[in-house]
């Protein structure tokens, strides 16, 4: 053109066009904001904002540092002590501050606080609160005499974690990891069940979202293929479970395969079980998994048959004609093009299964157990901080799953439907 | 229209029928030889039962009656994948996953083909169509045209002796579709294959085919080179299917060997020639092509009839003159002239007489 390239182009009646262009803009803009406006609310209100909250509970407890003044200003000021024998002014400290707790009925909360990492302090501390006005110096020796769990140094350490407002310890307690004399340190084995549960939580899952595979995969082709009205018909019952309550579901399971269920029964009508041999279908892992597998089958056939409608036939048949077998025209041709259906469909199952509280709560018995479970559990039981850690954990490891599944698929090659 | 099977033919179709429903009849008595090297094209509208033949040849629909022969063997119960027919879709199939190299090397890979034997191929099959810098793209990052030539050289890499082909150019452009035309014919002649290419675009099967198969209703309705196809339609339906048709509805008033006289509805008698109505005072739909129509007296045979006729509409197309006459009582007919320096200028409104060679003019079936 012949205009020089230089010159700030400006609209009809001066104003520079950049300008203009933004302020035209910004009125489409704000419109489109508007609309969405409602549901940011709904999503930072509903979501986000539990989370975060939740999030900072894991960190958070002030029970013990709210409730014994004395003896949080002394650890602040000894950061160093010695937990095996701790000075004469701690005790001090400490007794004044039971003392303090039977008067202001917080004990309960303390020792609450303190029982996380030293199991059995809570009877500790309400005895020691009770005893604690007739008590006469030197304490350093009349309050083990009381109780000698007081000059134990791991509920030292214990107190002086729990002085600080912030901690880490919840996570700590999550990872297995016990408050012993010597400070924190790994569990026995056998007292290891929060990683155990997690790795148990994330194997049934992972054989449920195969489950789910194996058996979605035909629904999926069946419904893709069908003419329209056989294949509205078999949508129609793949989404019937979702109009169905999920309480419903699972009980008519608990009908089906527990021991005086339909299934054993009729095995042991047509005489292939023993009536002393019926299986043992629920209330174990068997009925946590079938229950689930059930439930969570529509979230993967939907992703997989969205994918799976809109491969044309005609590549499977040019590879026929090509001179595939249909099993290599399968393997070649036809599964490599479902495989964002596939990925799909099995993030969404397994994050789903992984989080799953109300199935394992009911048909899984004591040896079905989820990781949800436990963090109900600890919600029943007042543990809040606790259970956040872990649903903390929970969540980093979803979130961690979805970057390993960017990493190496590409999170814009989901379909989900 | 059916033919004697050959005895030389290398694709056969014997007494095919095909039925989806059970109740109605998508092939009708197919009858079909096609020669070794030969380029036949099946021609119909949609619905006509033409992709239906070539899907049953391909082996991905079975015959309901009949046999389907490949070199003299009955292949009815043969499997699409040992037929070692090569084929091209309509929508080209190339597989999305694979590189335009991955999509060539497939066919040979599963008939075990090693790994230097199987490139030579992929390169002869990838010059041959001009694409021979393109094995490392992927199928979505080609153009319509380029997509055509992999699934052609895909089709060609494993030396099929025969190529269905369904339709293979209908996403072209028109200038891209002509010049795939002619590169396929090229490839034709050049490899010696046998070529059966289906489409209902009769332009094409005019200027590719050996031979033109033109199907309606499940049945072949005439099966003969371009040329009689076009001069020398058989039946209306040929003759309205296949290229821009005049239709004059009359009675055979008088027939003297293959040379008829028939009288129109509104009275005028005209020349033509009886093909499939051959019999006198019965019903006949003569058919005449545009560019076959004259108005200039000199360039009529001397005794033939002409017929009044009133210009309605001239309109200029660049390489010839259309003139839309009104004639016989209806204003359909069409005059093609071509636009030579020295050509009368007709207007609208402008009363002429029209005639042709008798032979130009063919009494149909009504």
């Amino acid at each position: 053109m012949a205009e020089a390239p230089t010159a700030l182009l400006t609209t009809a009646d001066g104003r520079p066009l950049k300008a203009a262009l933004a302020t035209a803009q910004a009125r489409a803009r704000r419109r489109a904001f508007l609309l969405v406006l409602p549901l940011l609310a709904f999503v930072l209100l509903t979501f986000l904002i539990p989370i975060v909250y939740m999030l900072k509970r894991s960190f958070e407890h002030d029970g013990f540092a709210s409730s014994a003044p004395a003896l949080v200003a002394w650890f602040k000021s000894n950061p160093d002590f010695d937990p095996m024998n701790p000075p004469e002014e701690a005790y001090a400290a400490l007794v004044q501050d039971l003392a303090r707790m039977q008067v202001e009925k917080t004990t309960g909360i303390a020792g609450t606080r303190i029982n996380y990492s030293v199991p059995g302090s809570i009877s500790l501390f309400k005895k020691g609160a009770r005893e604690a006005a007739s008590l006469t110096p030197p304490f350093k020796e009349s309050l083990p005499a009381l109780d000698k769990e007081w000059a134990r140094p791991a509920l030292w350490r214990g107190m002086a974690s729990a002085s600080h407002v912030y901690t880490a310890e919840f996570y700590k307690v999550a990872l297995d990891l016990k408050l012993t004399d010597k400070g924190w340190e790994r569990g026995q084995d056998n007292e290891r069940i929060y990683l155990y549960l997690f790795a148990k939580t994330f194997l049934i899952s992972a054989i449920i979202t195969l489950l789910c595979l194996l058996l979605a995969f035909p629904v999926a082709h069946l419904l893709a293929t069908l003419p329209m009205a056989k294949s509205s018909l078999l949508m129609i019952l793949v989404l019937l479970p979702f109009w169905t309550s999920l309480l419903v579901r699972t009980t008519s399971w608990i009908a089906l395969l527990q021991e005086q269920g339909v299934v054993n029964n009729m095995l042991v009508a047509l005489g292939l079980l023993d009536d002393s041999g019926r299986l043992a279908m629920m209330y174990n892992m068997t009925g946590t998994i079938v229950a689930m597998t059930h439930v969570l089958l529509p979230f993967m056939i939907l992703p997989l048959y969205s994918v799976m409608r809109v491969i044309p036939p005609s590549y499977a048949r040019a590879a026929r004609s090509l001179g595939a077998t249909s099993w290599t025209t399968f393997r070649r041709v036809y599964l490599p093009q479902t495989l964002p259906g596939i990925a799909a469909g099995s993030l969404l199952v397994f994050i789903l299964a992984v989080g799953y509280y109300i199935t394992p709560a009911l048909v899984g018995g004591a040896d079905g157990q989820l990781i949800s479970n436990l963090i109900a559990f600890h919600m029943s039981k007042s543990n809040w901080s606790l259970a956040a850690a872990i649903a903390g954990m929970l969540l980093a490891s979803i979130l961690l799953l979805y970057w390993l599944y960017d990493r190496l698929i590409g999170i814009d090659r989901l379909k989900f439907g | 229209m059916t033919q004697e099977p050959r005895t030389d033919a290398f694709v056969a179709f014997e007494h095919v029928q095909k039925s989806y429903d059970g109740v109605t009849l998508v092939v009708k008595d197919l009858n079909l030889s096609i020669g070794k090297g030969e380029f036949l094209t099946m021609l119909g509208p949609s619905g006509s039962g033409k992709t239906t033949c070539l899907m049953m040849l391909a082996g991905f629909e079975t015959a309901t009656h009949g046999e389907i022969k490949l070199d003299g063997v009955n292949i009815n119960q043969v499997p699409p994948h040992k037929r070692g027919i090569g084929m091209v879709f309509q929508n080209y199939a190339l597989f999305p996953h694979m590189t335009v190299g991955e999509n060539l090397a497939f066919p040979l890979e599963v008939r075990g083909m090693g790994k230097d034997e199987r490139e030579a191929k992929i390169k002869r099959a990838l010059d041959m169509v001009q694409m021979g810098a393109y094995a490392n793209r992927r199928p979505a990052q080609l153009s319509g045209g380029q997509q055509q030539r992999i699934a052609l050289a895909r089709a060609l890499v494993f030396d099929p002796k025969l190529v269905l082909m369904d339709e293979p150019l209908g996403a072209l452009d028109k200038q891209l579709r002509e010049h795939m035309q002619f590169e396929i014919k090229h490839l034709h002649e050049s490899l010696g294959i046998t070529v059966v290419y289906v489409t209902h675009d009769q332009g094409e099967a005019l200027t590719m085919s050996d031979r033109v198969a033109v199907f309606n209703d499940g049945r072949i309705q005439q099966l003969a080179p371009p040329a009689d196809l076009y001069e020398r339609p058989e039946n209306s339906f040929v003759a309205q299917f296949i290229g821009e048709n005049n239709k004059l509805l009359g009675t055979i008033e008088e027939l003297t060997g293959d040379r008829a006289l028939v009288r129109l509805a509104t009275g005028e008698l005209i020349d033509a020639t009886a093909v499939n109505a051959r019999e006198k005072g019965g019903k006949t739909l003569v058919s005449i092509r545009p560019e076959r129509v004259e108005f200039k007296p000199e360039m009529m045979p001397p005794g033939a009839h002409t017929i009044d006729a009133e210009v309605v509409e001239i309109i200029y197309m660049g390489d010839i003159l259309r003139a839309v006459l009104k004639v016989a009582g209806s204003d359909g007919f069409v005059m093609k002239m071509r636009n030579t320096l020295g050509q009368t200028k007709l207007t609208p409104g402008q009363k002429i007489k029209v005639g042709w060679h008798p032979q130009d003019a063919r009494a149909l079936d009504p």
